[in-house]
């Protein structure tokens, strides 16, 4: 069993196939647990980890993920970045509307993520790729942050 | 107790889905990590199932999941559309908190799925009056 501790580098997680997936939530779940996420945090975690590691698998054509423990003084926090080489989005505003599909889905991942995580980027070139990259912390405010 | 042995992907990967009949009901009990293609492999089971034994009820034991996306919520959604079809009322039972508070931010509220807390309420939705804690006070 891996033996990741907290202040372990980043990883990168092959995403080709059902069983990926699988793997993919479990280390997303076991990483943020040992960086001291709730439960109710983790099981949005890893539930928006699976959307967008399907994303990246059915729409992308499959690709990869990293992920990244981040230190934030007191806090703790997971940065996920989904990494893929496929076709690219080419209307990012409709992706993100609720129930919209290209084929097949609910239409709820994207957006769906995007409301179970604190921070939530997409960068998409047509032709060329998607990446998605998702930050969740420990604590709903990261200390790092400046309260004006 | 009866499983899906033999019959593909819901077997596999050490996980195997539980389906019991119990009178007039189909118990399925899902547990850990479900890859999709046996999400979709157990749609097909329990619809074969259902019109074979032609039971009135179906109840899904979800209280072993941990997560649930719009993958595995729209597998249910179609199984419960799958039973009404074929004149059975199924009942999601089980569903843990936390996987309750995700699946609304998600925007996945499951619209006419009935749930109930857990496996002896359901049945209690169904009409099949569970024996257990009869002898006690
Ligand atoms: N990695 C990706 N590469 C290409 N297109 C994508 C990617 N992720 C999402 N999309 C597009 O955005 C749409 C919405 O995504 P999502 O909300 O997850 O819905 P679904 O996956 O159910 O279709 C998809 O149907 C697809 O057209
Ligand atoms: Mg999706």
């Amino acid at each position: 069993m891996m033996q990741a501790s907290r202040h372990a580098g980043p990883a990168d997680l092959p995403i080709g196939s059902d069983a990926d997936l699988a793997w993919v939530r479990q280390q997303v779940r076991q990483a943020a647990a040992e960086l001291g996420f709730g439960l109710v945090q983790q099981t949005k975690l890893v539930t928006a980890a699976s959307e967008l590691a399907r994303n990246t698998l059915v729409h992308g054509g499959g690709g990869h993920v990293r992920i990244t423990p981040l230190d934030a003084g007191s806090t703790h926090g997971l940065r996920l970045d989904f990494v893929d080489t496929g076709p690219g989005i080419r209307d990012l505003d409709q992706a993100l509307t609720d129930g919209y599909t290209s084929g097949g889905g609910l239409g709820l991942g994207l957006s769906g993520a995007k409301r179970l995580v604190q921070e939530f980027e997409v960068d998409s070139r047509p032709g060329e790729g998607t990446t998605v990259t998702v930050t969740a912390w420990a604590t709903v405010v990261p200390p790092s942050r400046t309260v004006p | 107790m009866t499983g899906f042995a033999g019959h593909g992907p819901a077997v596999g990967h050490g996980f195997t889905v539980p389906v019991l009949q119990l009178g007039d009901v189909l118990l399925v009990t899902l547990q850990g990590e479900l890859h999709d293609g046996m999400a979709e492999q157990l749609q097909e089971d329990i619809t074969a199932r259902i019109s074979n034994t032609r039971v009135s009820g179906v109840v899904i034991d979800i209280s072993g999941v941990e997560i649930v996306d719009s993958f595995l919520g729209r597998v249910l959604a179609e199984i419960a559309a799958g039973a009404k079809l074929l004149a059975a009322r199924t009942v999601l039972a089980g569903m843990r908190p936390a996987v309750a508070i995700t699946l609304v931010e998600l925007g996945l509220t499951l619209p006419g799925l009935r749930t109930a807390l857990d496996v002896e309420r359901a049945m209690e939705l169904l009409g099949v009056t569970t024996r257990r804690g009869e002898g006690s006070p």
